[in-house]
């Protein structure tokens, strides 16, 4: 009896069974569906395909509305795997120009996850990519006898010009690195590498839209999702304006041609540049497309690196065109007046150190000291600058008086212009003598600062900028190279002046310097019976070889539309090359255009050649 | 007087369940507005009632199981149970002929080919064991907590059982073992029903976690740390529900979790080591104090408690020893793909996962229905048969598929009380068989889903798509049914 009892409760027994069963289950439910999120978000990247929906990249015109780069359709050959059967692989190849180990080895690569890690034999995946407008238009007349194989449509960019193309950069698959800074590229995305396409890159790229579809577990598409209630159409690109003037940059690449260096011509009253010329330089074209890579590294492993940007990575000794800085520093110190006078033996001569010059009559003033190019003025001013201690407790106090004047011309630091890798050139400070001399140094030791030499290094970018500020008696607005963006403001970067250090009067006489030195000094080849010109050449000394020759100026005097700075390695006489490069320049943009004489004589400066120029940057 | 004929007729409807019914009717509704989800195209668009489709065939399975249900009620429960031997030798017989003739469908040859259609023997072979079962234990009014009359009702479900392994089907094979809950309410002593559950929590929780470490400490595996604090837990259990002192009860567990939860941290924080030392130290001190107990309190129920202890760790060391040391790898990979503790065709656990992700992704109130995307677009194997449970938790959120559940527990609880109202032991030993099925499926199959229990295919009862299960279910619950409409007369 008992026995029957207990097996009655039995049924108890299996009711809780049931029960705990099913509120396990019930809880379980609940954790995964109410307490964890991430199920949600791997579902959706589980079904949805999201489809980018790439936009045009914005265009680059010069300051005159000429086009310089835009897009141009590319075709991508895409193969799924599962329906390319029975193609005639000799005939396909053939066909694209490719051989038969390529063919294999690519389709090894796609099917290895590892080296493809999305792949799929039912989608369509990359088989070769941008194909030329020839190779396209063979293989599609054929398409039909490739099953499996599509064309995708793609955009590159695309050249007017073989010019400027330090200035307009390129444009090349990202990097490991681009996608971890910035989530918006995903791999095989597009991005600006180098020059205005990498500064502007957010500018240009415009916004990646998406299309939403479904897609099954084996990836093939089923539809769109919500009929694309989600979608979202690509912003397009902005365009952008340069304020490079082509016509410019043209004879600057011209003239350059065959030489190391590089010009840069500045509008004064607005930080325009208007030219930026690196040479030796290659043709931008050179990096669209499949040769992309392969002439990407001919160009690294070229001994003339032409693909380093001289304009703003060359730092060099600026030389005489420096001595207008000192100029400007010594009158509003108070150490010279217009009138004083020093005396030039050939050069510098104190306690036995000597810094040599050339003939001419002696002592001087400030005027002609700058239009014969005086080295002893500009020794004997310097060093009774930091030799003053009435004004200047020590010499370090007076290095640092002057470096601050040199840094408010736009020297020492990187000015700011809208390029990457700029560089900021040198100018020593007090404790970097003092950590050099170990604390015993004066005005003497210093003293080749004073003429551009020594220490003190300059880009072109910054010598250009420093004939803006004298052209603008004092002030200078940072240099850049795009003019407009559409629909958006230029950085105020590049809008609000920056003054030196120097009176606008105390500059008066640096541009009288500068426009003796064209009429009766070391620039006269710079004259123009069309305009007032001011300049100033630079013989700078490179221990390495022969001198550098630069210039320095900017014209007309009193309204001035055009800065430059020529500076060519290795040029020897400042009046060698700079001089009459830069009045080539200076003509062909005030009159826009070059007279038949001048037109021989660029001719004649584009033949002569100081280093070898191989394919590999002929144009 | 009305005719005997009609009296019946009358009886059979007023005495039917009527409340049984409509949970069988709206379990078969959501069924199939759940393979219409899972089968449903987007390409295709909506045509739900087409033949050719899932969802459409589907509506033919459950409409005819509807006739069928109603025939069943027109046949005298007592013709029944008078042809059950014939029933389950005929079955056995069809069983042991199947695999000869059936046409291979991945690699089961469980299915005979008639005409169009293919059925399963082994969804209808369950209703004839649990026919046959109820036959004997009433006829010859077995008493299953004579060892002598359960192995002869165990023969009775090893018979088929065994048949269907040999078709390949380990899944529905398994589902026999649901009789012996059966057999414990009919007698069966409950230590053997707790001895299987601990045996096969040992088996499974110690083969599925050997190579998990846990709490990302490299020398202690998940499941051997798991299996050993289980045998300490049950232990103490045991020492609950057999003996009446409670002191050495609580010493056993806090001595132990102390133990366990000291080391652990000492391994995670300072050295890490195997902390399963430990426990095998615990275990040898506990059955130790086992032994010394039964000797001072003059019971043998700590002594049994102690050979149980170690009976559990030699059980898991010796499946650990023969899965690791004596079977070849392949036959390794055999056994634990049975078991469902390895099924990856894409890499680990691809099905579980995914079922997971679709679940997981319905949330409280689901996507809607024919909105689910990751069932429809096929990233769930299996989605409108055994994996059908996704589409609800996908497409009816949390909402849904816990009311799924809660009327899966109605309905076992409903049965059991029809069980359990059975004037004769016929009709409540076939009631509790129909329960324990319908109990296991659910158990296993929502489980599998849910990623708690191993991967066996088998269907969800009224849920799954195919025509086989829903009328294998169909049959056995309105055999039942039959059954119970008829209790009264024998108080007629």
């Amino acid at each position: 009896m008992k026995k029957k009892y207990e097996l009655g409760k039995r049924k108890y027994v299996m009711a809780s069974i049931a029960c705990v069963i099913i509120f396990t289950y019930i809880l379980r439910l609940f954790s995964l569906q109410l307490l964890s999120e991430d199920y949600k978000q791997n579902a959706d990247s589980n079904a949805f395909l999201k489809h980018i929906l790439f936009p045009a990249r914005g265009a680059i015109t010069d300051r005159n509305g000429k086009l310089l780069v835009y897009n141009q359709p590319a075709y991508d050959v895409m193969v799924v795997m599962r329906e390319q059967v029975g193609v005639d692989t000799m005939d396909l190849c053939h066909t694209l120009g490719i051989t038969p180990e390529w063919y294999k080895r690519r389709m090894d690569e796609i099917r290895d996850p590892r080296r493809n890690p999305g792949y799929s034999r039912y989608t369509q995946q990359l088989f070769m990519s941008q194909l030329s407008a020839e190779e396209f238009s063979t293989f599609r007349e054929k398409l039909f006898c490739y099953p499996g194989f599509y064309i995708q449509k793609r955009s590159i960019r695309q050249y007017s010009y073989p010019y400027a193309a330090h200035v307009l950069g390129d444009v090349g698959e990202v990097g490991p690195k681009d996608i971890e800074r910035d989530d918006y590229y995903k791999s095989g995305d597009y991005i600006g590498k180098l020059g205005i396409e990498r500064q502007y890159e957010r500018q240009l790229r415009g916004e990646k839209g998406v299309e939403i579809l479904l897609r099954d577990s084996r990836g093939r598409i089923k539809g769109r999702y919500q009929d694309g209630k989600f979608d979202q159409p690509p912003v397009p690109g902005k365009n952008l304006t340069l304020s490079i003037d082509v016509e410019l940059q043209a004879l600057g690449e011209r003239l350059m041609t065959g030489k190391k260096g590089g010009i840069v011509a500045i509008e004064p009253s607005t930080g325009e540049i208007l030219c930026m010329v690196s040479s030796p330089t290659y043709d931008p074209r050179m990096m669209v497309g499949r040769q992309r890579g392969t002439n990407n590294n001919l160009l690294s492993r070229n001994p003339h690196k032409p693909l380093l940007n001289r304009a703003i990575m060359g730092q060099y000794p600026p030389g005489s065109t420096f001595k207008t800085t000192q100029a400007l520093t010594f009158l509003q110190e108070g150490i010279v007046t217009p009138q004083t006078l020093f005396p030039c033996s050939m050069g510098f001569r104190f306690k036995g150190l000597t810094v040599g010059c050339h003939a001419h009559a002696a002592p001087i003033p400030l005027v002609p000291s700058l239009a014969t190019s005086c080295n002893s003025y500009y020794c004997w001013g310097l060093f009774q600058m930091f030799s003053n201690r009435n004004k200047y407790s020590t010499v370090q106090d007076a290095m640092t008086r002057w470096k601050d004047y040199m840094v408010s011309m736009g020297f020492g630091y990187a000015l700011g212009v809208d390029l990457p890798g700029e560089k900021r050139g040198m100018i020593p400070n007090a404790p970097y003598y003092d950590k050099a001399y170990r604390g015993s140094w004066n005005g003497l030791t210093v003293i080749s600062i004073s003429i551009g030499q020594g220490e003190v290094n300059a880009t072109p970018l910054q010598i250009a900028n420093l004939g803006a500020t004298i052209a603008n008696r004092g002030w200078f607005i940072t240099p850049h190279v795009v003019k407009d963006i559409q629909d958006e403001d230029l950085d105020s970067l590049y809008t609000k002046r920056r003054y030196t250090m120097a009176d606008a009067a105390n500059y008066e006489y640096v541009v009288q310097g500068m426009r003796q030195a064209v009429l009766a000094g070391t620039c006269h080849a710079a004259n123009s019976p069309h305009y007032e010109v001011c300049g100033k050449t630079g013989t700078a000394q490179n221990p390495h070889g022969q001198d550098h020759s630069a210039f320095m100026g900017f014209a007309p005097m009193n309204d001035p539309k055009i800065a430059i700075c020529v500076y060519v390695e290795n040029g020897i006489w400042g009046a060698t090359f700079g001089v009459p490069i830069g009045s080539l320049m200076m003509e062909q943009y005030l009159t826009g255009g070059l007279s038949p004489e001048s037109e021989e004589k660029a001719k004649s400066f584009e033949e002569r050649h100081l280093i070898s120029v191989d394919n590999a940057i002929a144009k | 007087m009305p005719s005997p004929n009609n009296t019946k007729g009358q009886s059979t409807l007023r005495n039917l369940d009527w409340f049984t019914l409509f949970i069988f009717v709206a379990l078969v509704v959501m069924g199939w507005m759940s393979v219409c989800g899972a089968s449903y195209d987007f390409e295709q668009g909506t045509r739900l009632l087409d033949f050719s489709s899932r969802s459409g065939m589907q509506m033919v399975w459950i409409l005819s199981s509807f006739v069928l249900g109603a025939i069943i009620m027109c046949v005298d429960d007592r013709l029944v149970e008078s042809l059950s031997y014939i029933i389950y030798i005929g079955f056995l017989a069809l069983l042991f002929v199947t695999p000869m003739i059936a046409h291979d469908i991945k690699g089961s040859l469980s299915w005979i080919k008639i005409g169009s259609f293919s059925i399963q023997p082994a969804e209808f072979a369950k209703f004839a064991t649990a026919l046959c079962l109820a036959k004997v234990i009433s006829t010859f009014n077995l008493d299953l907590s004579r060892w002598r009359d359960l192995i002869i009702c165990s023969i009775l479900v090893f018979l088929p059982m065994g048949l269907i392994i040999m078709q390949k089907e380990t899944g529905s094979a398994l589902v026999y073992l649901a009789f012996f809950f059966m057999f414990y309410r009919e007698g069966m002593i409950g230590s053997i029903l707790f001895a299987g559950a601990a045996a096969v929590f040992y088996f499974v929780v110690g083969v599925r976690y050997a190579e998990v470490p846990l709490w990302e400490i490299p020398q202690i595996s998940m499941g051997e740390f798991l299996v050993l604090a289980g045998i300490h837990v049950f232990s103490a259990c045991m020492m609950w529900v057999y003996t009446s002192l409670r002191k050495p009860f609580f010493q056993t567990l806090l001595f132990g979790s102390f133990a366990y939860v000291l080391a652990v941290l000492y391994a995670r924080y300072i050295i890490p080591f195997n902390a399963c030392w430990v426990q095998w130290i615990v275990l040898a001190v506990t059955i130790g104090y086992l032994f010394y107990l039964s000797v001072r309190e003059q019971l043998l129920a700590y002594a049994l408690i102690a050979l149980f202890a170690i009976g559990s760790t030699g059980f898991f060391y010796s499946v650990n020893y023969v899965l690791n040391d004596v079977l070849q790898p392949h036959q390794q990979v055999r056994i634990r793909v049975l078991l469902g503790l390895e099924d990856d065709p894409k890499g680990a656990g691809y099905n579980v996962i995914q079922a997971k992700i679709a679940i997981g992704s319905g949330g409280l109130h689901g996507k809607g229905f024919l909105n689910g995307t990751q069932t429809k677009l096929k990233y769930v194997p299996e989605q409108d048969t055994d994996f059908i449970f996704c589409t609800v938790g996908e497409e009816q959120g949390f909402v849904g598929s816990a009311l799924v559940l809660t009327v899966f527990l109605v309905f076992i609880l409903r049965l059991i009380y029809l069980a359990e109202r059975q004037p004769l032991r016929f009709g409540r030993v076939f009631g509790y068989c129909v329960l324990s099925i319908f109990l296991f499926h659910v158990f296993i199959n929502v489980g599998m889903v849910l990623g708690l229990t191993p991967v066996i295919g088998i269907p969800l009862p009224f849920f799954s798509y195919g025509g086989s299960s829903l009328w294998g279910f169909t049959i056995l619950l309105f055999v039942f049914l039959r059954i119970d409409a008829a209790r009264n007369r024998m108080q007629h």
